[in-house]
């Protein structure tokens, strides 16, 4: 099938060309970085994470969101996702591939990355997360391949590749579960140290996958002729409200905890993280953005009007993608860090260079997806005759 | 020219011979040297820091301790390397400073490096156990192990550690060559002296304080320095409440 990725319109072409231009940019800005080391980047001895593992983290979240297409249709036989359950699993296969490679270009040494395979460290979360990670590439690869094919052969998916979807589902929710406790389970480290921490990024997840994977059905409904059905895109519509509903509840129970409690060190944190603190509130302002999407993407998803009008819908969308790019990915990761153990404000500011590896990956990540997912238009456009 | 059966057997032979003889005379060699090593041994290796000793600007311990290990002065916050530096004892221990301690005592430096805990965070997290604890306590990095991920700093509450975010080698001052030099992305820290007392020395940190500030020894030992000293004095360690148990105690 891979070979119907190869033709296409004139737009198609021009769309992969522009991507490959920027994955061709990330390339050789890492090219750079290999050479000279992570010394081009912003990250410092304090705020030790940046941009990479901010992109890391939230696309664990959207590669575990393929979950809300996969379980509907196939433990509740929601027949309005049939059609579309295979562009979850893509969407999937595309995000941990990004999230593999987001985790690559942040290490020191990465020659050695097959050092946490050879020298397995059960007490270490990395190595389960990665475990996790490579397990849930290789089940979204084989079911979406698998009942793809199937599509084409206008046959029902073969038997055995029912528990493998099965196993896909609990198996979502373990990515991001993990990528939480790397967080969860360090002692000095108050912000992250928290047992909300999971369950904010599920619902988290749940709100910004399906966002994009609306956005997406979309775009492909304008430009490339295949329309995934008003229904599935409402019921999608409706996860993701409910999660961002839940998602900000989960912030908000964290912020009453930490500013009724009123431990001071737990209580800086959150100072920085929506105020700044000594001058330094690059990341308050972001945050303020985060916050003025979540609340217009709440306010258009709650009211059923705009809810059912694509345009507001892709707006709305656009909000809660953007709101939550923004609050689990640097609102998180260096707000964790700041301030330092040792008290200090440390700044972070991420240099061009790591911006542009950052945008390659993404580019990378798009390409995935338009590939993938043309394979499966071009396949449902056969099969339709 | 194309070997006859016989050179070639010959040849590989001399080959083999020559892959094995180093590498077991190189373990014979390893084994005499640890027979006969005259190293110190400690069933728990630990510090105790008498800030109080502390001279004001003085730096010896510092330059002692990164002039013996090769760390490297970049120059810049940003990308500094740091075994055993001097911070404020407000930023050291934040929870036990409060207002009421006279301004002079709040802003003294207090040495602080790597606190060899019991139970360290960072060995916990390493995904591939490039740092690992010994059985005398002390937190180790093996540097050609280590993958530079980085979690490690993220784990450690006291924000001992330092990855090189460049080749560190240029900036060495004065290469000690009996200690290995570092490439970079990998991490580094403290590591107790462990090449030092494997030959009978104290660490260089230790030596180098005339004001004899710095007290190590095995704190199992009840007739060690250490242990006789934390007997005398009233000492506290740095957020111990998170359960790391460190093992670098402060007289203050």
């Amino acid at each position: 099938m891979l070979e119907k990725a190869l033709t296409g319109s004139r737009r198609y072409g021009i769309w992969v060309s522009f991507l490959l231009a920027f994955f061709g940019m990330g390339v050789f800005f890492y090219l750079r970085q290999l050479e000279y080391g992570l010394g081009l980047t912003g990250m410092s001895r304090d705020v030790s994470w940046g941009l990479y593992i901010a992109q890391f983290t939230f696309l664990v979240g959207i590669a575990a969101s393929a979950v809300v297409l996969v379980l509907p249709y196939y433990l509740h036989d929601y027949k309005a996702f049939g059609k579309i359950t295979i562009l979850g699993e893509f969407l999937a296969i595309a995000a941990v591939a990004m999230c593999g490679t987001f985790i690559f270009v942040n290490l020191g040494q990465p020659s050695r990355v097959l050092y946490v395979m050879l020298y397995a460290s059960p007490t270490s979360v990395l190595f389960w997360d990665m475990f996790v990670l490579n397990i849930y590439l290789i089940l979204n690869v084989i079911t979406g391949w698998t009942v793809l094919t199937s599509v084409r052969k206008g046959m029902p998916p073969p038997a055995w590749v029912k528990p493998l979807i099965y196993l896909s589902i609990p198996w979502a929710i373990s990515i991001h579960t993990l990528t939480a406790f790397i967080y969860a389970g360090m002692p000095g480290r108050s912000f992250w140290l928290t047992a909300i921490m999971a369950p904010r990024f599920l619902s988290a997840a749940f709100a910004s996958g399906p966002a994009l994977l609306i956005l997406f059905c979309l775009v492909m409904k304008r430009f490339a002729g295949f329309d995934a059905g008003r229904e599935a895109i409402q019921a999608m519509a409706k996860i993701a409200t409910y999660a961002l509903v839940t998602s900000i509840f989960f912030v908000l129970v964290e912020l009453w905890t930490v500013f009724y409690s009123q431990v001071p060190e737990d209580m800086e944190h959150f100072r920085f993280l929506f105020a700044g603190l000594d001058g330094y509130d690059t990341i308050a302002n972001w945050m303020s953005l985060s916050v003025v999407c979540a609340v217009a993407g709440l306010v258009l998803l709650l009211n059923p009007r705009t809810r059912k009008n694509e345009t507001t819908l892709a707006v709305a969308c656009v909000a809660v993608f953007v709101s939550l790019w923004i609050e689990k990915g640097l609102g998180l990761l260096v707000t964790g860090f700041v301030p330092s153990p040792l008290g200090k404000v440390v700044r972070y500011t991420p240099t061009g260079s790591e911006v542009a590896i950052a945008i390659g990956i993404w580019a990378m990540g798009l390409l995935i997806i338009t590939v993938l997912y043309k394979i499966f238009i071009s396949v449902r456009q056969e099969e339709a005759g | 020219m194309t070997p006859t059966r016989r050179q070639f057997l010959i040849i590989a032979g001399i080959s083999t011979l020559g892959v094995v003889c180093p590498s077991v005379a190189r373990l014979m060699a390893s084994r005499s040297e640890s027979a006969a090593a005259p190293g110190l041994k400690a069933k728990r290796w630990a510090m105790a820091v008498d800030a109080a000793k502390c001279r004001a600007d003085c730096t010896d311990c510092f330059t002692a301790c990164h002039n013996a290990h090769n760390v490297p002065d970049i120059g810049n916050a940003k990308e500094e390397v740091k075994w055993i530096w001097p911070e404020r004892f407000d930023h050291v221990f934040h929870a036990e400073s409060h207002a009421r301690i006279p301004e002079a005592m709040r802003t003294r430096p207090v040495p602080i490096l790597c606190n060899h805990c019991d139970n360290p965070p960072c060995v916990r997290v390493c995904p591939t156990g490039a740092t690992f604890r010994r059985p005398d306590g002390i937190v180790m990095m093996d540097s050609h192990r280590c993958i530079g991920c980085k979690i490690c700093l993220a784990a450690c509450p006291y924000g001992a550690r330092s990855i090189n975010f460049r080749n560190p080698r240029p900036f060495i001052g004065k290469l000690n060559p009996d200690f290995p030099t570092r490439s970079k992305g990998v991490i580094e820290k403290c590591n107790f002296c462990e090449e030092r007392l494997a030959r009978g020395f104290l660490p260089a940190c230790v030596l180098a304080c005339e004001e004899k500030a710095l007290v190590f020894g095995d704190v199992e030992d009840p007739k060690s320095e250490v242990r006789q000293l934390l007997d005398r004095k009233f000492t506290i360690r740095r957020r111990a409440e998170l359960g790391t148990k460190p093992q670098v105690y402060y007289i203050l």
